[in-house]
């Protein structure tokens, strides 16, 4: 059996994409940055890094490249959006009328929760992942926070003011902290065993 | 619970890669810089073509323009202090934005001294036109660094420049041995644990945007094609005919900087680009303000 490389997306339009490429090398994937729609074919997953929200939006604007990134989500390519990458998954972003991203996970967020830079923390947490409790030192940098997840979603993590900071609904996976930005891998890890038992659609 | 690490103070650096930081001097610029796609906005009194034009001294912004700035968006919000005046970093920082630039566009206020960066709780961004300047920087505080280039003159000539220095610089340390290391840091007056942290890994320790007289779409993808991780326009965009479209047009450059279709298509009529100097021809050269 050849045993090939699955190949990894990471969202290149702006923002940490270079730093969640670095954590991939750690594994046995090829990465691909992607910026255009022709970037989207083959991957076996897809990071949103940490960014600017509103910038990577405007950058997603063109028709065909959001519309196609939506279809292969909603047909079950496994997904990461870390940060500003959750705020783009997530359906609902408290004091916003319209989504401004992907708008496809069942969860409502608050952006620049904390306030600003000042506010920015990190600290160690504990991820439920796999049934296993791992503990983890979490990076918020003007994080966002989940405020709301809907029932088929499942909270892998909590914070120490018991604040929702990592979820998953089915294919999506979302994180309010900066895994990227640590030595840990257990996200990432955790993450490409969701792109492993994908099987695309010819 | 930990903050104002320089985890975190480096890591704001890293989530405006790939980007554009605006100038801005009112909340609808701000607004319109926001909706333009810039990752982070520097409000200011005037930009450095005006405060070329003017002449005098320029000082940090009025507190309560910085503050309507920040009202106005969502995304990070940076505001210019003077070389070495940390009262004015002090006061930028009681107003809660995001990074504080330790500008040289301003006028300096020590000739001997850059702030005490590590002092203090907000990040800072400081210029450089070498590696030795961006070291000491980075040594007194900063986390985040840019290249100097000569703002408000529209020309990218001083910008490529500094980057090129640097990055020659690094080039030339990645192949030097212990002794060379501790000389050049001896010289530089840094400390030699950053020298070999900056020979071992091939780059700098923290984020390194471009800065200085980027004016077009192509100017901000060449900085990006050189090897700079995002860039600054200062005046370049709202001293543009058409800033909105030139403000989309760069962001759009930055992103796509390796595809020259794509640089074409946002290039096509943009209108006047602003209005641009001579280096040569410059009453004082602002890059020369700090060491």
């Amino acid at each position: 059996m050849v045993d090939e490389k699955i190949t990894i997306g990471v969202l290149a339009l702006q923002g940490a994409f270079f730093e969640h490429a670095q954590m991939l090398k750690h594994f046995n994937v090829e990465v691909r940055e992607i910026r255009q729609k022709k970037d989207l074919k083959g991957i076996f997953g897809l990071i949103i890094p940490g960014g600017e929200s509103t910038t990577m939006s405007i950058l997603m604007k063109k028709q065909s490249f959001r519309d196609e990134l939506i279809k292969i989500i909603k047909n079950g390519l496994p997904v990461f959006g870390t940060c500003a990458g959750a705020i783009l998954l997530s359906k609902k972003i408290k004091g916003n009328k319209s989504s401004e991203g992907l708008s496809l996970m069942n969860i409502e967020i608050e952006r620049n929760a904390y306030g600003g830079q000042l506010d920015s923390f990190e600290e160690d947490v504990v991820l439920n992942l796999n049934d296993e409790k791992k503990r983890f030192h979490a990076i918020f940098i003007r994080a966002p926070k989940i405020i709301d997840v809907s029932e088929n979603v499942d909270v892998l993590s909590r914070n120490s003011r018991n604040e929702i900071i990592m979820a998953r609904e089915k294919n999506m996976l979302v994180a309010t902290f900066h895994p990227e930005l640590t030595s840990g891998l257990a996200v990432h890890e955790y993450f490409i065993q969701m792109c492993g038992r994908f099987t695309q659609k010819p | 619970m930990k903050k104002n690490t320089q985890t975190l103070k480096r890591g704001l650096a890293r989530m405006l890669k790939g980007g554009v930081i605006m100038d801005v001097v009112t909340r609808e610029h701000a607004k319109i810089a926001e909706e333009a796609g810039a990752c982070a906005v520097m409000a200011l009194e005037r930009v450095p073509s005006d405060i070329r034009k003017d002449g005098g001294v320029a000082r940090m912004s009025d507190p309560q323009l910085i503050k309507n700035i920040k009202k106005a968006v969502s995304i990070p919000v940076m505001a210019k202090v003077r070389i070495g005046h940390f009262v004015e970093a002090q006061v930028i920082e009681s107003l809660g934005i995001d990074y504080i630039d330790e500008s040289e566009v301003l006028t300096p206020a020590d000739e001997k001294f850059h702030i005490d960066k590590a002092k203090f709780n907000i990040p800072f961004v400081c210029g450089a036109t070498n590696l030795g300047e961006a070291l000491r920087r980075i040594s007194e505080g900063a986390t985040m660094i840019r290249t100097k280039g000569e703002a408000g003159t529209g020309n990218v000539v001083e910008a490529v420049r500094h980057a090129r220095t640097l990055f020659g610089e690094i080039e030339e340390l990645k192949y030097g041995a212990e002794k060379t290391l501790k000389e050049y840091a001896r010289q530089q007056r840094v400390p030699y644990e950053l020298v070999k942290e900056v020979a071992e890994t091939g780059k700098l320790p923290v984020v390194n945007f471009a800065a200085g007289g980027i004016a077009t779409p192509a100017d901000a993808a060449l900085m990006m094609q050189l090897g700079l991780d995002g860039v600054f326009v200062g005046s370049g965009i709202f001293k543009a005919s058409d800033p909105v479209k030139r403000g989309k047009a760069i962001v759009k450059a930055v992103t796509h900087f390796h595809e020259p279709e794509i640089i074409a298509r946002v290039s096509e009529n943009l209108g006047e680009a602003m209005e641009s100097k001579e280096i040569k021809d410059l009453d004082t050269r602002y890059a020369e303000r700090g060491w």
